[in-house]
């Protein structure tokens, strides 16, 4: 018999694990394939799925067939001119079959697939670990975060929760009183009924009797407590380690008059990379723009980009307003702390040891990482000398020069290299 | 008088599909189409193209180049180069068709008509894959497989299986009997005997490859004979049973590729058979539907826009040209049969004296049963076809400067024409003829095979590639001698193998 049956339920994916084993069969090619990528397109837009091209000819599955050359008759439809005997000119393709040999032609270029944004990432990062990354998320797993979990019998008096409490004391009165209260009826009951004939010595006597029950009865209902300590609940909370995903990033760029677009094209490229390989480790992320000539400003990321300022530099204002925002809104415990500097170098000479021991003292005790990147073909300024006593002295500072666009993947590489223990 | 339409738009339901299905049933069995049960199976976009890059296999073992065909697949619908196939239908009992969920009611009424009908039917009573394929044990063996494969893995890691896969692969073309029938599969038998076997085949290779002498005038003898005594078509059948260094599982697993390209062959056979009569049968189905007055002119308006696009043959000069389209030729043919039996034409008569005028249900029947792409078109294309299709022979003859048209549809070109289409569906001629033809067993081992060329047709540069995926089952130098009809050795490639 027929049957219909709905599969849409059932799995969707069932070729992942053979589309998993092309990737890793091909890990090299494709390596190579999202380098290309990276050093040829704009970096800018670079949060995206890939396509990947691979060499025909490295994933072709070889069988034995018949090469070009040799007789070979075909037939072919839709004739409309030709007569027997007739001589054409071969088409330009290496096998005289017209069209069908350039489509063919076509099918051999080189294998073209799509990377998912996430597989592209992977490959591109792969090599790449933050720096002490391990190391301060055990640290910062220690801290602590306290949510509610239900009523407890006990904690402190600021914990209490009053209505909680004032149910179960509601109820506790309402248990306790029914006993008396029952009792209570049937005297007062009974009461009414011997009230008429007083006369009776024994009847009187029990009538004295019952009163005075009743009127214990009515003290006991009076001295059950509106509240007692049995009826307090109090909020409880547990505490769980508190994870510390997130991440603020500064990004430090000069704009004085001495940084022309191409410069801050790459500073801007090298600050999203560095963005980007944030989002992978942290599940959210901050990112403060500060731009600087001689005064610093903070700004958003348009502004940072594309306004353009004259006039001389001074370095050390900017670290000064980045050390000024951390201590306001990003507590060390609660921030992992990245900064990226991008400059050509220029600093008003006397600025530059201020920077140093701005540097060393107060702001990389407080950071992660620290990456200054020098966009300069030209000598190196006192500003990168100082910089090198602080990178001898700090190992999660780093320094790199870069020239071109294309030098940025390999420094940023480098900057990032996994560190060999 | 005037039936109801079964349904008026195009969204599909459940019960909708087994209205049509009951409804095409009946008409299905009024023209004695002999079929399987069904059971079709609504699928997603998705589960299609899954379904689609494991070559139609409900059940695959794990393979890269799997993943390879699907992201090609998901990268060409992605950039709508290709739209998804509508049906796929697996040659199994119960036949499992695939129904699209995103296929309007009129699609889903023409897949069934065309799998769970057509190509059913063809499956189940045409001689190629009556005496080659055992639809009741396909899925089984599929799971054994997928399991023994997976079980290989565990025990002697993801690369070495892939290796033996990827030569397997390489010759799963030479993996098939092409005259002998094969023994039938079944799963149950296949664990069984398989331990069995492994021990007998391990056995039968010592015994072959013993270097102490056997002892006796009888051995001397056997030993100056070439061995095998007879040239070996079935390649990957031969390094099964002979070839010297493989482990027992490796064994199995290139019986496994072996069993499934000859699971595979009779459809590489009939492909314009097997889709001209699906396609004849939705047609024919689809058209009695509407004059039965179950379905309305804008489902009929929309299958025939379907329908044409489906048998639509670009000429050769035409940049969507590439190739005979098997839907096409299949369909005109089987509809010129129809034609030919109830309304022949005097060429008809003369042509095809035999069935023109006769019943044309059991003519087309007959044709489906006992016939290969080959032989259907040698038999069956009418002149009137070729001249419809106007098709033309070309000579491609390297030693000279220009193509020659050497036969057009004209009354000296039928019949050469009609010989040469068969020829170009003859799969003995499309793939090169390459044969085992000698091991030394006595010295190096080597293993000798011959490309026996036809009209001096070349093998293709990847040839090197292949004999080094040979070379590795062999695990001893692999040579190939390329020799024309004069038995003359034109050329020999060569894979050599250092073995201590």
């Amino acid at each position: 018999m027929n049957q219909v049956i709905d599969r849409r339920l059932n799995g969707r994916h069932k070729n992942a694990v053979n589309r998993q084993r092309f990737i890793r069969r091909f890990k090299r090619q494709i390596k190579q394939a999202v380098a290309k990528a990276i050093n040829e397109r704009s970096i800018t837009n670079i949060d995206s799925g890939e396509q990947v091209n691979i060499p025909a000819d490295d994933t072709s599955e070889p069988i034995f067939r018949h090469g070009t050359g040799g007789e070979r008759e075909t037939i072919l439809p839709g004739n409309s001119e030709y007569l027997p005997g007739d001589k054409i000119k071969r088409p330009s393709g290496a096998n005289g079959k017209g069209s069908q040999a350039s489509n063919r032609g076509e099918g051999e270029d080189d294998f073209v697939f799509r990377l998912s944004r996430e597989e592209f990432l992977e490959f591109f990062f792969e090599d790449l670990a933050l720096p002490d990354l391990i190391k301060t998320q055990l640290a910062t797993n220690v801290e602590q975060q306290k949510v509610r979990a239900g009523y407890s019998r006990d904690g402190v008096p600021a914990n209490i929760n009053v209505i909680r409490s004032l149910k179960g004391a509601l109820a506790r009165r309402l248990a306790l009183r029914a006993p008396y209260i029952r009792e209570l009826k049937s005297v007062t009951e009974e009461l009414e009924s011997l009230h008429e004939d007083s006369a009776d010595e024994t009847l009187r006597e029990r009538i004295r009797c019952l009163e005075e029950s009743s009127l214990q009865l009515k003290n006991r209902i009076r001295t059950i407590p509106f509240i007692d300590t049995f009826d307090l609940r109090y909020n409880n909370r547990t505490s769980i380690p508190k994870p510390t995903s997130q991440a603020v990033m500064f990004c430090l760029m000069d704009v004085s008059g001495s940084m022309d677009e191409q410069r801050k094209d790459i500073a801007k490229c090298f600050f999203i990379l560095l963005y980007l390989f944030l989002t992978r480790n942290y599940e959210r992320i901050e990112v403060v723009y500060i731009r600087h000539h001689t005064t610093a400003k903070e700004v958003d990321e348009e502004e940072f980009f594309h306004s353009r300022e004259t006039g001389g530099t001074v370095v050390s204002s900017a670290l000064e307003l980045m050390h000024d925002i951390i201590c306001q809104r990003y507590p060390t415990n609660d921030w992992n702390i990245y900064a990226a500097q991008a400059s050509d170098g220029d600093n008003w000479n006397d600025d530059s040891p201020k920077c140093r021991d701005l540097l060393s003292e107060n702001i990389m005790p407080l950071l992660q990482y620290y990456a200054y990147v020098e966009i300069t073909p030209d000598e190196h300024q006192r500003l990168w000398h100082e910089y090198q006593t602080v990178h001898a002295s700090c190992k999660n500072f780093a320094m790199q020069r870069i020239d071109t666009l294309t030098d940025i993947y390999p420094v940023f590489r480098k900057l990032f290299k996994k560190k060999i223990s | 008088m005037r039936k109801s339409f079964i349904s008026e738009d195009s969204d599909w339901s459940f019960s909708l599909i087994r209205r049509y299905d009951e409804e095409i049933s009946r008409i299905a069995a009024a023209y004695s189409l002999d079929t399987y049960p069904n059971q079709i199976e609504v699928i997603s976009s998705e589960q299609m193209m899954d379904a689609y890059s494991s070559v139609g296999m409900p059940v695959g073992y794990r393979h890269w180049s799997y993943g390879k065909q699907l992201l090609g697949i998901e990268q060409r619908y992605r950039r709508g180069q290709m739209g998804l196939a509508y049906e796929i239908v697996i040659n199994s009992n119960p036949c499992i068709a695939y129904l699209m969920e995103e296929n309007t009611m009129m699609m889903q009424a023409l897949v069934l008509a065309h799998a769970a009908y057509g190509h059913n039917s063809f499956f189940k009573n045409n001689y190629l894959f009556r005496a080659w394929t055992n639809a009741d044990a396909i899925i089984d063996y599929l799971i054994f497989a997928k399991n023994y494969i997976a079980d290989c893995e565990q025990r002697y890691g993801e690369v070495e299986v892939e290796h033996i896969l990827d030569s397997c692969h390489a010759l799963m073309n030479y993996g098939v009997d092409r005259y002998k029938r094969p023994p039938r599969l079944s799963a149950r038998d296949e664990r069984l005997r398989q331990k069995e076997r492994e021990e007998y085949l391990q056995s039968q290779i010592n015994h072959l490859w013993r270097t102490l002498p056997g002892g006796g005038q009888a051995h001397r003898e056997v030993v100056h004979d070439r061995f095998p005594a007879e040239p070996q078509e079935n390649l990957l059948y031969f390094i099964e049973k002979n070839a010297p260094l493989l482990k027992p599982w490796q064994r199995e697993i290139v019986r496994i590729v072996r069993k499934i390209a000859q699971y595979f062959y009779p459809q590489r056979q009939t492909q314009v058979m097997n889709e001209g009569w699906a396609t004849f049968w939705h047609y024919t189905i689809l058209n009695k539907l509407y004059d039965e007055g179950l379905v309305n002119d804008g489902f009929m308006m929309e299958f025939l826009q379907t329908h044409t696009n489906v048998v639509r043959q670009p000429s050769f000069d035409n940049e969507y040209y590439s190739g005979i389209n098997p839907y096409t030729l299949g369909f005109s043919m089987m509809s010129d049969i129809r034609r030919i039996c109830e309304n022949p034409s005097a060429e008809d008569r003369c042509w095809f004296p035999d069935i023109a005028g006769s019943e044309w249900l059991s003519t087309l029947d007959f044709a489906m049963r006992n016939f290969k792409d080959e032989s259907f078109i040698a038999q069956y294309l009418s002149p009137r076809l070729m001249r419809e299709m106007k098709l033309f022979a070309v000579l491609d003859d390297d030693r000279k400067r220009q193509l020659e048209i050497t036969a057009i549809h004209n009354e000296q070109g039928y019949r050469q024409i009609r010989s040469q289409l068969a020829e170009q569906y003859n799969l003995g001629s499309n793939e090169p003829n390459i044969q085992v033809y000698a091991v030394n067993i006595r010295g190096d081992r080597s293993l000798t095979l011959r490309y026996t060329q036809n009209r001096r047709r070349p093998l293709h540069q990847d040839t090197s590639e292949v004999l080094k995926h040979l070379a590795r089952l062999w695990g001893f130098t692999v040579r190939l001698e390329t020799i024309d009809h004069k038995d003359k050795i034109l050329k020999t490639d060569e894979c050599l193998v250092e073995n201590q």
